[in-house]
């Protein structure tokens, strides 16, 4: 198995170099993440092609642009530096409220240790504090509840040590629930402020 | 990663760095630097490092043994291999609404793209522009190469 890596990787390298000498442009369209369903669009100024189906691509040759099925080879031996050097994905950790208090839930201060050690642990981390509210209460009211439990947030997160300069605070108010609910339902799943580390 | 820091420390410490008299709107920070990585922001050649804000504008430059990551506000992911230049040339992010516009410009070189919240929200206020053709998002994550045209 590694040596038939080591064998077809200097093919596969040649094998586009030799492409590549009359290709100006391209553009592959990855495998998502999380393996849902993804595409992008490419247009110019003849028309557009919709790029669907993992490692779908296209490659320009002057005027002319063509779809090109690449590989996970292929876009390693041509884009293997700039994939490597992509950042560490954004990680979203969830903190509750005990009630109606401005006070954590035991679980959720044992979870502070966790994003205390992804804040320290990230080079040039950057941490973004959003609360959520459930449908309970006008769109404004909400919006200005779930900035108020970012704050909270905020502070109790610098009271731990975590420097201020890189803490943002943001209210997404009851726009992106974690479960799902009609209009005006008291459900504390949604009464949340999340930490996103970038 | 490590090495990666300690390299655009090495880079920073041989250069006399000063802090930009533009501020533009702030667009990410420089998470992964290797090699010669340069920003070029009103006129003036700033040497990039690791914790480095980007603003809107800034034309990003890498090294012929170079590579930079940088994520957005959005947490937009663009991370450029060697010999590339490319400018987040619009960002605008609501944190409320998770609306806004992104418009990166890739001049040359390859780049790796993996979305984040205003495409998630509003794919069609973002896309990627090669010296020939845009690129616009239903989905995450795809690579970009560019050929150099004179205008670069």
């Amino acid at each position: 198995m590694r040596n038939d890596r080591v064998v077809s990787r200097p093919l596969v390298a040649l094998a586009t170099l030799f492409l590549a000498a009359c290709v100006n442009e391209r553009v592959v369209l990855l495998p998502a993440p999380d393996g849902r369903p993804t595409a992008i669009v490419v247009r110019d100024a003849r028309g557009e092609q919709v790029l669907d189906q993992p490692f779908a691509g296209v490659e320009r040759r002057g005027s002319e642009l063509k779809p090109h099925k690449s590989s996970a080879a292929e876009v390693e031996a041509m884009f293997g530096a700039a994939l490597a050097a992509k950042p560490v994905r954004a990680r979203s950790f969830v903190v509750y409220f005990d009630g109606g208090a401005e006070a954590l839930t035991a679980e959720s201060v044992a979870e502070l240790a966790r994003i205390k050690r992804e804040i320290a642990e990230r080079p040039a981390s950057e941490v973004m504090v959003i609360g959520h509210t459930d449908s309970v209460g006008g769109q404004d009211a909400n919006d200005k509840l779930s900035l108020k439990r970012a704050a909270t947030v905020r502070e109790i997160l610098v009271a731990a040590g975590v420097p201020p300069q890189k803490i943002e605070t943001a209210g997404r108010g009851e726009r992106e629930p974690l479960v799902q609910s009609g209009d005006e339902v008291a459900e504390p799943k949604n009464r949340r402020v999340e930490i996103s580390v970038r | 990663m490590r090495h990666c820091q300690l390299l655009a420390a090495v880079a920073l410490a041989g250069s006399c760095f000063s802090a930009p008299a533009f501020a533009g709107e702030t667009a990410g920070m420089v998470k992964t630097c290797k090699g010669i990585v340069g920003i070029e922001r009103a006129g003036q050649r700033i040497v990039a490092a690791v914790g480095m804000l980007v603003m809107v504008a800034d034309r990003v430059r890498t090294g012929a043994d170079g590579s930079v990551g940088i994520t957005l506000r959005d947490n937009t992911l663009l991370s450029a291999g060697p010999n590339s230049v490319f400018a987040v040339d619009k960002f605008a992010f609501d944190s409320t609404t998770n609306g806004g516009a992104i418009s990166v410009g890739m001049k040359k070189g390859t780049l790796a793209v993996s979305t984040g919240k205003i495409a998630k929200e509003k794919p069609e206020s973002v896309d990627f522009r090669t010296p020939t053709s845009v690129i616009g998002v239903r989905g995450t994550e795809f690579v970009i190469e560019a050929e150099a045209t004179d205008e670069e």
